[in-house]
C-alpha cells in the first residue's frame, strides 16, 4: 500500500489491480473460495454447488459498435459463471444512476440486458436502484451478480488444478475486438466502421462443449479486461507450469493488428468480451476444436499452445518470424507512444 | 491492405537471416538508436535469431529515458497549479518525478488529460478559455512539427492560454557524442520515424567522417533484418554510406514542411542527456518570437529539488555500455511496477523491453 491513493490504474485488470484485491480485499476477506482467485466462486448450498459471481460495469461510451453496456453486463457475469464450469440460472442487476439521465437510454440499456439475457437463458430476477446527484456518477454504472449451478466434475476447470503439461490451449476466435472497437468508438478513430467489440453470452458455446467432452477439458477463463496475455499468465503461475504459444496461430483482424501497431499496443493485452481461453487434453482437442466451430461463437475457435513439462511457470511465445520471447503481464494499462 | 503482413512473413524473415548468417564474418556492434526499434527487435525475438558475429545495443533514443527528472517534476509542479490543464502523450503518464508522477498527481484532483496530438491540446485551450493548457512538447524529430504546429495554430487562433513545457531533443549531436566518447559502435540502425521529417542527409557526416555505416530501418521484423543486412554488406566490403532501407517513408530530403516549421518555431539550445550530460546544438527551445507560449517563461512555479535514484545503470545502458540485465536492480528491485530509473519506466526504454519480453541474457 506503498501507493496510499487510488490510480485508474488499479482498474486496469494487471498487476496493480491484482495487488489491489491482496492487499486490501484478500487480506479483509480471506477465506477459501475468495483465495483461489478464480471467476466465480463455487459455495455450498444445503449440500449441492453453486457457483456465484459479481461484476461492475462503467464503459463509456455506453453504446458501442458491437455492443452496449447492458449487453456487458449481462455477458460479463454470464461468461464467468460458464467459464466456471457453471450453468448460469439467474442474475442480479443494479444501477446507479446520475440525475439528469435520460429515461429513454435507460429503457434502451434495460431492452439490451433483456434481450442478452433470453439469449443467454438466464432471467435478471432481482434488482436495484440508486440515484445520486449530478456528477456524482457518470450516467449510469451496472452491477451484476449471477448463481449457477455446478456438477461436481466440473469444479476444478475455473481454478486449473486439473491441466497437466501436452493439454492444448484453445481461443474461440480473434483477440483485441472488444479493446479497439471502445478505443475507437471513444475518440472517433476512423477505424469506428471496421472494429466491433466480441461482446458476447458464452454459456451455449460452452454448455455444448461441457455437455460432452467435460472430462477433456481441463480449464477455461474469459479473457477480459487483461487479454489473452493475462489469462496465460495467470495460468502460468497457478499451475506453475511453462505454456508455449506459437504467435501465428493467435487469431486477430487486421484492423486490430493495425490499431495496435498504430498506437504500440501489445493485442495480447487488449480486452475482449466474448473469448474463452481452454485447455483441452491433446487427444480430445480435434473434436473439441470442431465442435466450437460449429457454434456461431466459436467458428473461429483454433489451437494456439500447449503446456509444457517445465516449471518455470512461464509462457513462452514463438514469434510470427520464428524468434522467441516470454509473454509478462504489462505493469498496467497499455499506453499510446509518443512516437 | 497491411502492407505489415509481408514485413512479418516468416519465409521472408527466414531467408534475410540465412543471407545474413552468410554473409556476416566481421563481429559487429550495431546501435539502434530509436526505443521503437529495441522494442520491435525484443517483441519479435530477433536478437535471438542473429548469428554471434552481430551484437545489437540499444541506444539514447528513448525520449523519456534520456529527459532530465527536472522535465516530469516540472510537468507536476505546473499540473499542481489551480487553473491549469496539463496535456500530455500518454507514455508520459506514469513516469515517476522525485516524489511523484502525473497519474499520481491526476488521482488526488490535479486536471491532467491525455491528448493525441498538439492540436488536440490546442483544442482543449479553446474551449477552456479560463484555464491554461500546459501542453508537454517531448521527443525527437518525431514530435517536435506536432509542437511546432500547436504553437502556430495557437497564434492563428490568438489563444492566450495555450503553453509548451518542450523538452524536444534532436537525434544526430547524441549519436555523434556516444563515437567521440570512445563508445564501441561500429554502425548505426538509424530512426525510421525521426528520418521521415529530417531526411537521410542528417546522417551523413557519421558515415563520412565517422566511418560507420547509418542505415534507416522500419519497424517490422523483415525492415530490421533487411538493414542489419544491409549493415553486414557495408562492413565486409569496408565501405560507410547512409542508406535507406525504409524507403516507403523516409526520402533523402525529408519532409521540408515540416523541417520549416521546426525552424520557424524553435531555436538549437545545448541540451541535458542522461547519461550523456550536455551535448551542444542538441536540444530545442522556443524561438524567442514564440516566448509567449513557453510554459518555462510565462508560467513560473517552483519545482522542488530532483532526487535521482542511486544505484541504476541507465546512463551505461543508453551508452550501449551495458545491458540490462548487467544492472543489479534490474528485475530485483527495478521493475515495470516499481521503475527505478529512467530506462524501466518507458515503455520504449531497453530495461522495459528486456523485462517485459523476458530477455534475461544478452
Amino acid at each position: 500500500m506503498k501507493n496510499n491513493i487510488i490510480l485508474l490504474n488499479h482498474g486496469s485488470g494487471g498487476r496493480l489491480t491484482r495487488q489491489l484485491i491482496d492487499e486490501v480485499f484478500g487480506a479483509r476477506f480471506s477465506n477459501p473460495q475468495l483465495d483461489a482467485r478464480t471467476d466465480a466462486s463455487v459455495v455450498n448450498c444445503g449440500g449441492s454447488s453453486v457457483a456465484f459471481t459479481t461484476d461492475s460495469f462503467v464503459v463509456q461510451p455506453r453504446f458501442f459498435p458491437g455492443g452496449d453496456i447492458g449487453k456487458l453486463a449481462v455477458c460479463g457475469t454470464v461468461n464467468d459463471l460458464a467459464v466456471s464450469g457453471a450453468i448460469p440460472q439467474a442474475l442480479s442487476a443494479a444501477f446507479i444512476i446520475e440525475e439528469g439521465f435520460s429515461l429513454e437510454e435507460l429503457d434502451r440499456i434495460a431492452a439490451s440486458m433483456a434481450k442478452t439475457a433470453d439469449a443467454a437463458g438466464v432471467s435478471i430476477v432481482t434488482g436495484d436502484t440508486k440515484v445520486v446527484g449530478h456528477g456524482m456518477a457518470d450516467g449510469v454504472f451496472i452491477t451484476t451478480a449471477g448463481i449457477g449451478t455446478i456438477a461436481e466434475n466440473r469444479i476444478a476447470i475455473g481454478n486449473g488444478s486439473k491441466v497437466l503439461p501436452g493439454d492444448v490451449v484453445l481461443i474461440n476466435g480473434p483477440v483485441g475486438d472488444h479493446g479497439m472497437a471502445i478505443l475507437a468508438a471513444r475518440n472517433d478513430l476512423p477505424y469506428k466502421a471496421e472494429v466491433a467489440s466480441d461482446c458476447a453470452p458464452l454459456a451455449g458455446l460452452i454448455g455444448s462443449v461441457l455437455d460432452r467432452y467435460s472430462d477433456a477439458v481441463t480449464f477455461m477463463r474469459d479473457a477480459t479486461r487483461g487479454g489473452l496475455g493475462t489469462v496465460l499468465c495467470e495460468l502460468a503461475e497457478s499451475i506453475q507450469r511453462d505454456i508455449h504459444i506459437d504467435e501465428v496461430t493467435i487469431p486477430i483482424r487486421k484492423v486490430v493488428r493495425s490499431m495496435c501497431d498504430m498506437f504500440g499496443f501489445d493485442p495480447l493485452f487488449i480486452a475482449n468480451e466474448g473469448k474463452v481461453v481452454m485447455t483441452v487434453r491433446p487427444d480430445a482437442a480435434d473434436a473439441v476444436l470442431s465442435l466450437m466451430r460449429e457454434h456461431s461463437f466459436g467458428s473461429q475457435t483454433t489451437t494456439i499452445g500447449t503446456v509444457s513439462e517445465c516449471t518455470a511457470a512461464k509462457v513462452h511465445l514463438q514469434t510470427a518470424i520464428g524468434g522467441r520471447r516470454i509473454i509478462a503481464i504489462p505493469a498496467g494499462d497499455q499506453l499510446p507512444r509518443i512516437c | 491492405m497491411n502492407p505489415a503482413d509481408d514485413f512479418r512473413n516468416r519465409e521472408h524473415c527466414t531467408a534475410l537471416l540465412e543471407q545474413i548468417r552468410r554473409e556476416s564474418k566481421t563481429p559487429v556492434v550495431i546501435m539502434e538508436v530509436c526505443g521503437g526499434h529495441t522494442m520491435a527487435l525484443y517483441r519479435n525475438g530477433i536478437t535471438t535469431m542473429l548469428p554471434d558475429t552481430i551484437r545489437m545495443v540499444s541506444g539514447p533514443g528513448c525520449p523519456v529515458c534520456v529527459s532530465d527528472i527536472r522535465y516530469i517534476d516540472h510537468a507536476i509542479a505546473l499540473a499542481r497549479q489551480p487553473d491549469v490543464i496539463v496535456t500530455t502523450y500518454g507514455d508520459l503518464i506514469r513516469v515517476p518525478g522525485s516524489s511523484s508522477s502525473l497519474e499520481k498527481v491526476k488521482a488526488a484532483g490535479a486536471n491532467v488529460q491525455v491528448v493525441w496530438s498538439g492540436l488536440e491540446a490546442v483544442e482543449t485551450a479553446a474551449r477552456n478559455p479560463d484555464k491554461k493548457i500546459v501542453f508537454l512538447g517531448i521527443g525527437f524529430e518525431t514530435t517536435i512539427p506536432g509542437t511546432a504546429i500547436a504553437v502556430l495554430d495557437t497564434q492563428k487562433k490568438n489563444l492566450n492560454n495555450f503553453f509548451a513545457l518542450c523538452s524536444h531533443k534532436v537525434m544526430p549531436p547524441a549519436m555523434t557524442a556516444l563515437i567521440d566518447e570512445g563508445v564501441r559502435i561500429d554502425a548505426y540502425l538509424c530512426p525510421g520515424h525521426v528520418s521521415t521529417i529530417t531526411g537521410s542527409a542528417i546522417y551523413e557526416p557519421i558515415a563520412s567522417r565517422y566511418k560507420k555505416p547509418c542505415v534507416i530501418s522500419g519497424f517490422e521484423p523483415a525492415d530490421i533484418l533487411q538493414s542489419i543486412l544491409m549493415i553486414v554488406r557495408q562492413v565486409e566490403a569496408h565501405t560507410a554510406a547512409v542508406e535507406i532501407q525504409y524507403t516507403r517513408v523516409v526520402h533523402r530530403g525529408g519532409n521540408p514542411k515540416a523541417q520549416a516549421m521546426i525552424e520557424t518555431v524553435f531555436t538549437p539550445c545545448d541540451d541535458w542527456w542522461r547519461g550523456l550530460g550536455v551535448i551542444p546544438g542538441s536540444g530545442l527551445r522556443l524561438a524567442d518570437d514564440f516566448r509567449q507560449y513557453d510554459a518555462v517563461a510565462m508560467l513560473p512555479v517552483t519545482v522542488e529539488p530532483p532526487r535521482e535514484t542511486k544505484g541504476c545503470i541507465c546512463g551505461s545502458i543508453l551508452k550501449g555500455l551495458q545491458y540490462p540485465v548487467d544492472c543489479p536492480l534490474f528485475a530485483k528491485a527495478c521493475t515495470p511496477d516499481t521503475p527505478v530509473g529512467a530506462c524501466m519506466v518507458s515503455s520504449e526504454g531497453a530495461c522495459a523491453a528486456f523485462f517485459q519480453y523476458g530477455t534475461y541474457e544478452k
